[in-house]
């Protein structure tokens, strides 16, 4: 009789038999796997989106816990509602007013993460083929759910004001002459996970303007709105627009920490109503625990003084790292001015293809970041890389920066001995997929040596 | 004979980690199943600690690229006494490097694709920028880009024109400090995997691999599931598979493999294969070619590991090393 543990490749072909059609765009790469290694403790990685969760105070962990534990253990080791506990909302009420924000308690479901609200609202509103539009490079980790959905992926070009209305305004004309209707914009306006661009105020006002005149949808991702570490907020586009046609996700996890796994939506109610239905379909309530956790923890108020402690290490950090890149990174390099949030996104000559220097530099330097084709879906990005600053202290920052500069140094040399003859294309090939030419190749602008603020 | 117990040797700093964790995770259960005593070692700095406290004897080295598959670990292991599975430290070394399989390849006078091998020595020090055009004439395009030391197809670059030949070595050099680039042959892609019995090394049934899309058989279509179609025993006549497997079993006794490998070739339109490398240690993943080969001679997993014990330790002289 045959062991029901062995795998033969006959059963794996039976399994991919009853594959899902769309476990076809589930994409996994050889970057995950090289990704896998970056997690080693020799490695300096500048790879995490990690927020520093030691600076977080064991005691007030451990006081929290025990009070939870003497008051609410019944209720915290018990379901809850699908939507989360009121109180819960209260306090995420109280984090959105922190950024101008009014937001009903009932306009409000809690979730596991800031994650499932991207899964949750492309669930709810995407069926295959369906388009959503998101900036280039966008926040790695949507792609995937973006994927499973089997969504159309538009992606618009950034400069330093973030997404370029301009083009998202071409796009949208191009798509209605295809009659193809977007369901929704997926941004992450504010110190933009990869690029650490901050969408300027008019283009804020410009579109939710156009969410309203097309009756299109925005998703809001706001993880870093309050880690600002110079200048003036600019308003949430869910401020903005009032919550009608902007769906807002905020999330615990960088002003507190991610391994509670709580964050939110708020959605018009009808939306609202079917996000809550399918967050039941998908597991059944957000941890009781964590939520009581995070009652607990905002009940004194101290969250706004972590926050302002993150605030002060993390610009530290930041700073530690432009001056790092100024130092090590070569002349044809050029890289972001983030005024807050956890990245830099810096781009590389075009011949160099950042994965494949990620494998130098985890080979030969023991040094991570995140390739840039990562944050597109059509290949692109090749030649950028994010760099994160708030997971790891400033010592591991200037020497993975440098370690980085040596690898890319050495292969900017090595190129120049291809003979003066040799210049790579101007404009790499699109992959196959590549949406036609509703998605041109504008790279960020060059953000070397200004620094501003972006109160325009 | 059995061994008494059994140090898994995996993962450890290389490219190619999370495929060797695959191929180890299949490799304990087997182990498993076969009643065998075993400590997995996830090989690092404490490598030779693990392995005295491990007190097996014999390890399965179940690592992929550098450092585990290139005679390094192999060289340790004879350091100590420990025997293992799979080739010695001589076979690795030439199977881990391109440019020296191939040197041999032409030597014996086994067909492979003409190339020609750089080092990054000989770009910024002895201009070897100024061959390219010529190297690219005689090789015609589409040609093919390669580090000299790299498995499972990482940095393997296809150059169609001459535009594309700086970036395809910039990324090659990535991986390996040697690149060679190769005459691209248009074929059908076969694996042949060698499993010795009784000291005779005999081929398996030969494999095709299909990609359903990519133009190329790259890293991701190796290791996930539906991407690849692979066909065994390979939908070839009599005569060419004959002629395959001679191929990939005079390329094995060249290289002086043991145990077992696997050679990947191109069977190109005239039905003449040519080899493009050896893989000492073959992928041992639920997708890997040479535990599906084996499959379709009869062997199961389970044998196959076994064979690939017994083997390690016949080599040794039956004698279970010492400890430590």
């Amino acid at each position: 009789m045959k062991d029901r543990h062995q795998t033969t490749s006959h059963e794996i072909e039976r399994y991919a038999g009853l594959f899902a059609r769309r476990t076809q765009h589930m994409r996994s790469s050889a970057m995950r796997d090289l990704m896998a290694i970056t997690a080693r403790p020799d490695v300096i990685s500048l790879a995490g989106g990690l927020p520093d969760t030691s600076s977080f105070p064991p005691d007030t962990f451990a006081g929290l816990m025990e009070r939870i534990a003497r008051e609410s253990c019944a209720a915290a080791l018990q379901y809850g509602p699908t939507e989360g506990f009121h109180e819960t909302k209260v306090r995420i009420g109280e984090v959105m007013a922190a950024e101008g924000m009014r937001a009903d308690p009932d306009d409000i479901v809690v979730t596991t993460g800031g994650q499932q609200v991207i899964d949750l609202v492309t669930k709810t509103l995407i069926d295959p083929g369906d388009v959503v539009i998101c900036e280039a490079p966008t926040y790695p980790g949507a792609v995937p759910t973006f994927s499973s959905y089997e969504a159309d992926v538009i992606q618009i070009e950034m400069d330093s004001d973030g997404m370029r209305i301009d083009l998202l305004e071409e796009t949208l004309e191009h798509l209605a002459r295809e009659q193809r209707r977007p369901k929704f914009i997926y941004t992450v306006p504010t110190f933009q996970n990869p690029a650490g661009v901050t969408l300027s105020a008019p283009r804020r006002r410009r579109l939710v303007e156009i969410a309203r005149e097309q009756e299109l949808l925005v998703l809001e991702d706001n993880p870093y709105g309050l880690l600002r570490y110079e200048g003036e907020p600019l308003p949430p586009l869910y401020a903005l627009d009032g919550g009608e046609y902007v769906l807002y996700l905020g999330t615990f996890s960088k002003i507190l920490s991610p391994g509670i796994r709580l964050g939110w939506v708020t959605a018009p109610a009808p939306v609202l109503a079917k996000i809550n239905l399918g967050k039941q379909a998908a597991d059944l309530c957000t941890s009781s625990l964590t939520q009581h956790f995070v009652d607990a923890y905002f009940e004194d108020g101290r969250w706004r003084r972590y926050v302002s402690d993150l605030c002060a290490i993390y610009r530290q950090r930041r700073d530690a790292m432009l001056d790092a890149l100024a130092e090590f990174f070569p002349r044809e390099a050029e890289w972001t001015q983030p005024s807050g949030g956890l990245f830099i996104w810096a781009t590389l000559p075009e011949f160099i293809d950042t994965a494949d220097l990620l494998a130098k530099a985890l080979r030969e330097e023991r040094v991570a970041f995140v390739p840039g084709s990562a944050a597109y879906v059509d290949g692109r990005g090749g030649s950028s890389m994010r760099l994160n600053f708030s997971g790891v202290d400033v010592n591991d920052i200037v020497e993975g920066i440098r370690r980085i500069g040596k690898v890319v140094d050495e292969q900017v040399s090595l190129f120049s001995t291809f003979g003066p003859t040799r210049q790579p294309r101007a404009t790499p090939a699109p992959a196959e997929e590549a949406p036609g030419d509703l998605a041109d190749v504008v790279e960020l602008p060059r953000r070397r040596d200004e620094r501003r603020a972006h109160g325009s | 004979m059995s061994p008494r117990r059994v140090a898994l040797l995996k993962g450890g700093p290389s490219l190619e980690r999370e495929v060797s964790m695959r191929s180890a995770a299949r490799v304990e259960d087997a182990l498993e199943r076969l009643g065998l005593e075993y400590s997995s070692i996830d090989v690092g700095r404490s490598l030779l600690d693990d392995l005295e406290a491990a007190a097996a004897d014999v390890a399965f080295v179940a690592l992929h690229g550098r450092g585990g598959e290139d005679g390094t670990v192999q060289e340790l292991l004879e350091i100590i006494g420990m025997p293992y599975t799979g080739s010695g430290v001589l076979a690795c070394m030439r199977c881990m490097d391109k440019v020296l399989t191939k040197h041999m390849l032409l030597e014996a006078g086994l067909p492979t694709p003409e190339f020609f091998a750089f080092s990054e020595i000989a770009f910024k020090e002895l201009g070897a920028g100024e061959a390219l055009p010529a190297i690219e004439d005689r090789l015609g395009f589409p040609v093919v880009v390669k580090p000299a030391a790299q498995g499972s197809a990482l940095g393997i670059r296809f150059a169609k024109e001459a535009e594309d030949v700086p970036e395809a070595l910039i990324a090659a050099f990535s991986y390996d400090d040697r690149v060679l680039l190769e005459r691209h042959v248009e074929g059908r892609e076969l694996a042949v995997s060698l499993l010795e019995s009784e000291g005779e090394p005999t081929a398996l049934p030969v494999v095709e691999a299909k990609p359903r899309q990519e133009y190329f058989f790259d890293f991701d279509a190796r290791y996930e599931i539906g991407k690849t179609d692979f066909v065994c025993p390979a939908d070839l006549p009599a005569d060419v598979t004959a002629r395959v497997q001679e191929v990939a079993l005079d390329t094995y006794r060249l290289l002086g493999c043991f145990g077992f490998a696997r050679v990947d070739m191109i069977l190109s339109a005239d039905g003449e294969p040519q080899v493009l490398e050896a893989q000492a240690i073959p992928g041992l993943t639920e997708t890997s070619l040479l535990p599906q080969a084996a499959e379709a001679a009869g062997i199961s997993f389970d044998q196959l590991v076994n064979v690939m014990l017994e083997q390690a330790l016949a080599r040794s002289g039956a004698a279970p090393a010492q400890a430590g």
